[in-house]
């Protein structure tokens, strides 16, 4: 873009004829044309340049908006609700005055064009929307996906990917108590990098991000402002790879996570002081995001002197600071008697502030590089009324064809030994496999709060010393049955999760979620988009667990190929006292396992169906909400009362994966039967959602049962914790070692 | 009266209010001190907490070590001050020059998090007399540069005059030499070690040992007489 003449609004107004390069920007010609309407001219170079960005598939939500208004629309009545969608992350009222924001978020797109520093900015990303609320960020989780853990290339994405979460993470000091990691080849070209962040604050320090009262300052503290990550939103993460682009390795941002640990430090401090009127973290769309959304949330406009913020590179074009996504960036609006004082602490921390600009009495957003005005925009027009697709969307032609191929038809192990090595092969495939090699990579005890981090089923921190207060997440997503239905899919990542907490003692609360799907473009995967959020929707509400904000990640294709269509699902629990959690391990010779919930021949999608037959076809297993709820309360109450030792949900793998895992955590084997009316191979490796084993001590049988009879739970005794094997009575036995050997090898085998 | 144990912050610091709270509950009083300040406010003993103080963007602890606080906690360490550093802190430490050697990136180049099992070597330190030389512990340990280092000479000299504090058991996490894992000065006043003992004090978080308590309630004992 020329500079000469700069080109200011009364330039643009001047000049009608231009030709701007809206295309390279990522804009649609009747996008273009919706600008000129709004604006009455053409754009300036740096209006074009924000609504570019702000209009892009990844800030604006155009083609997923109409089917998300669901989540607000079947919203179930939750006390804990205090802040909902919209704002930077949702906040949830966890008793004793605390209260916890939290959210997960996609880095898919930059990951795997430059995966330590997409991953790593990631992970910077998320925790900028936590200290956004208020709040000081506690924990991290991590749910990953790659292609096939054999190929060439996931060697290169994982470690890189692993590392970068690492890097930022641990340097942020901040604790990594969960998340996933799933191969299959259908993310080969499309990993999936979701990063979430859980963060506590008191009720009264919860803070918005909005610009009010004229004449407050407005603050740009952080790192300088340069060339990285431009065009982030819009080129990157809004379209789809295609080899015959250039590189877009330079649109990845890079990160520098001591500058933002310095950054939470700060802005806690001011908040503490109470000297934060509204804020803002810079993300996606970088300056161009943070005015136009802290001005179009408050009650008047914002005028911003953009020579004022300080640079890296001082030949950047206006257009680009705007567009910049450098990382390590807050804007802050504060009242003028306290910008002293908050300039002071941000000298403290060695962060560099900068007053950009003040809160005015009209409704514009007016920005000025070198005397002339370059941006006179209504702040809503950018940040809010962007466009809304009604994409069309039809199930796919294939999806009867896929739903009819069911895998209970397909050959069984028909002796012992088969079976033996089935188990043998299920729990060492790269799926089912002990992902320690990863985990150990990250920093899970630091803060001194961890109750519990993966591979428990839920992570768990205290969140006050006195009282033993806790909160729990888990995050879960299956693509495989979200591909076979993608409505039960959803559900199915739901209950997971739900259940998951649950297992750990915690009361589920809360939901935040990261869509991950194809091309909107495409009606086969609107379809499955369209299918999933109205599945999630309808479960969260049955549930009582609203959506508290989220995130949606399209184009997640190579070509025609889209990956399976992947709802990432992140649930958040309370529990009172973190003393009474149940981990996964078990804990003593002679403790009955119980299996609770009901066991059906579901083999579609599962595990076993993938390990065994490489085969993907069928319907997912059956969803039954209510009987999540019942099974969650009944592992909530064995837990505050002391009637189990241990638990684990059942989910991929089945029975077997989880007696596995438990046993290899805590040293001891089991001794299993078969219980009348199952076979030996539906009992080990059904995915029946709805259940869970329990370890109950022997002297809690009788209420355990009572309590389980009373409520019509089914809970099945299917065996002993004993000894150092596991053991199927009449069929095999194996030894620790052998299941430790199969269980932890495979990963550093194929990636160490 | 109980001991006053300064904890020093520096921009990067990560575990200092861990180890503050370690640091109250063996008994004492934690203060906190910060970087730009030299003033130690008479504390009775000093830690240098984990964390990636400026980063570690050059080598881990460089930095750090020419703070001003560090200019008062070098000068009265010589004269006796109990300093404990650990991981960033003992990276600070050998930085200073209050302990022999340094640490590199660890071998396998990976971050490393365990629950890693030690042997205390040298229980007579200001840092380590409530163990019993030979005990076995298991001490969470987290960190990218750990691998020990030092010349021949020094190593020599370290095991001669049984200032190895602490040694790897079973599984050297990160190729440091003489799988050593923390050491102290000639006084036995200033100890370093890689392993985080504040992340060993409650039975319910972090590894659910109290393995780490006795580094605090050694120096309590100590400065309080008991």
């Amino acid at each position: 873009m020329s500079r000469t003449p700069l080109d200011t609004v009364e330039h643009a107004a001047a000049t009608p004829d231009v030709e701007l390069p809206w295309a390279e920007l990522g804009l649609k010609k009747d996008e273009y044309e919706r600008v000129v309407e709004i604006l009455g001219r053409r754009p300036t170079g740096a209006e074009l340049a924000m609504y570019s960005v702000m209009w892009s598939e990844h800030c604006s939500y155009k083609s997923s908006k109409v089917h998300l208004r669901q989540f607000g629309e079947k919203a179930p009545e939750s006390e804990a609700m205090l802040v909902g969608i919209g704002e930077n992350a949702g906040v949830v009222d966890v008793g004793q005055g605390y209260a916890v924001t939290f959210k997960v978020e996609s880095h898919n797109h930059p990951s795997y064009v430059e995966p330590y520093q997409g991953a790593a900015t990631g992970v910077g990303g998320i925790v900028r929307d936590i200290i956004a609320m208020g709040a000081r960020p506690v924990a991290v989780v991590d749910p990953l996906r790659f292609g096939a853990a054999d190929h060439p290339d996931t060697k290169r994405v994982l470690p890189g990917v692993v590392a970068g979460i690492g890097g930022y993470g641990n340097c942020l000091g901040l604790p990594n108590i969960g998340g996933e990691v799933v191969f299959d080849s259908c993310y080969q070209g499309n990993p999936l990098v979701n990063a979430g962040a859980i963060g506590v604050m008191r009720h009264e320090d919860i803070h918005l991000a909005k610009a009010s009262g004229a004449g407050n300052k407005v603050i740009l503290y952080g790192a300088r402002t340069g060339g990285d990550g431009i065009g982030g939103a819009s080129i990157l993460a809004s379209e789809t790879f295609d080899d015959a682009k250039p590189s877009k390795r330079p649109a990845v941002q890079v990160g520098d996570p001591f500058q933002e640990k310095l950054l939470i430090e700060c802005t806690l401090e001011a908040f503490a002081e109470k000297l934060v009127v509204g804020i803002q973290d810079l993300g996606a769309a970088g300056l161009s995001c943070a005015t136009s959304e802290l001005a179009s949330n408050g009650s008047g406009g914002m005028r911003v002197t953009l020579d004022d913020v300080p640079l890296r590179d001082s030949t950047l074009s206006p257009e680009e600071i705007l567009m910049s996504e450098s990382q390590e960036r807050m804007c802050a609006v504060v009242e003028p008697e306290k910008v002293d004082r908050f300039l002071e602490i941000c000298e403290k921390w060695d962060v560099i502030a900068t007053v950009i600009g003040e809160v005015t009495d009209g409704d514009r957003l007016e920005i000025y590089w070198h005397g002339g005005k370059i941006v006179d925009v209504d702040p809503r027009t950018v940040a809010h009324e962007g466009p809304v697709y009604e994409r069309p969307y039809a199930r796919p032609s294939w999806q009867d064809e896929l739903q009819a191929d069911d895998a209970n038809k397909l050959p069984r192990p028909a002796t012992s030994d088969e079976l033996k090595d089935q188990v043998l092969k299920l729990v060492g495939s790269p799926n089912q496999a002990s992902k320690k090699w990863i985990t150990s990579q990250y920093d899970h005890f630091v803060q001194g709060n961890t109750v519990l981090a993966q591979p428990e089923d839920s992570g768990m921190i205290r969140i006050d010393e006195e009282t033993g207060l806790g909160v729990a997440i888990a995050t879960d997503g299956n693509g495989r049955y979200a591909k076979l239905d993608p409505y039960h899919g959803a559900q199915l990542a739901l209950a997971e999760a739900y259940r998951n907490v649950a297992t750990t003692g915690a009361k589920p609360l809360a939901v935040s979620d990261c869509l991950n799907f194809g091309s909107p473009e495409d009606p086969a995967v609107m379809w499955q988009f369209a299918e999933a959020v109205r599945g999630l929707a309808d479960a969260c509400q049955q549930l009582g667990t609203p959506v508290t904000g989220g995130n949606v990640s399209l184009y997640n294709q190579t070509g025609e190929v889209a990956i399976h269509p992947t709802p990432v699902v992140a649930v958040l629990g309370v529990i009172d006292d973190v003393a009474r959690r149940t981990p996964v391990a078990f804990q003593e010779d002679g403790q009955l396992l119980y299996l609770l919930g009901d066991t059906r021949e579901e083999f579609s999608g599962s595990a076993w169906s993938q390990v065994v037959h490489d085969h993907l076809g069928g319907l997912p297993p059956q969803v039954d909400l209510e009987r999540e709820r019942l099974l969650a309360e009944i592992l909530i109450s064995a837990s505050r009362d002391g009637m189990i030792d241990s638990a684990h949900d059942l989910s991929d793998g089945g029975l077997i994966q989880a007696v596995v895992e438990s046993a290899l955590l805590g040293g001891k084997g089991a001794r299993l039967v078969v219980p009348d009316g199952l076979d030996a191979f539906t009992l080990l490796f059904s995915e029946s959602a709805g259940r869970a084993i329990v370890a109950v001590p022997r002297s809690e049988e009788v209420r355990f049962n009572d309590m389980c009879g009373a409520r019509g739970l089914p809970a099945t005794r299917i065996g002993v914790v004993d000894g150092d094997s596991v053991e199927l009575q009449g069929e095999f036995a194996v030894s620790l070692e052998d299941l430790r050997k199969a269980h932890e090898e495979t990963i550093p085998a194929l990636l160490a | 009266m109980t001991a006053r144990i300064g904890v020093v912050t520096f921009p990067g610091s990560l575990d200092d209010r861990d180890t503050q709270r370690a640091i109250r509950l063996a008994g004492a009083e934690p203060v906190a001190l910060w970087h730009k300040d030299k003033d130690l406010k008479q504390v009775d003993a000093v830690v240098l907490p984990g964390g990636f103080s400026y980063g570690d963007y050059l080598r881990a602890g460089a930095i750090s070590r020419f703070s001003p606080v560090m200019e008062t906690v070098i000068e009265q360490a010589k004269a006796g001050l109990p300093v404990l550093g650990i991981c960033n802190g003992f990276q600070v430490l050998t930085e200073a020059h209050l302990l022999p050697g340094g640490m590199l990136g660890n071998d396998h180049l990976h971050f490393i998090c365990r629950d890693q099992k030690l042997r205390v070597e040298n229980a007579d330190t200001a840092w380590t007399s409530d163990y019993s030389a030979g005990q076995e512990i298991h001490i969470p340990l987290k960190n990218m540069d750990g691998r020990y280092v030092a010349d021949q000479y020094t190593l020599d000299k370290l095991e001669a005059e049984g200032r190895v504090a602490f040694r790897y058991l079973d599984f050297n996490p990160n190729g440091s030499l003489n799988d050593i894992a923390g050491i102290t000065n000639e006084a036995g006043n200033v100890v370093g070690l890689m392993p985080h003992p504040e992340h060993a004090v409650e039975p319910l978080i972090g590894s659910g040992r109290t393995d780490g308590l006795p580094f605090f309630t050694s120096i309590l004992k100590k400065l309080v007489n008991v």
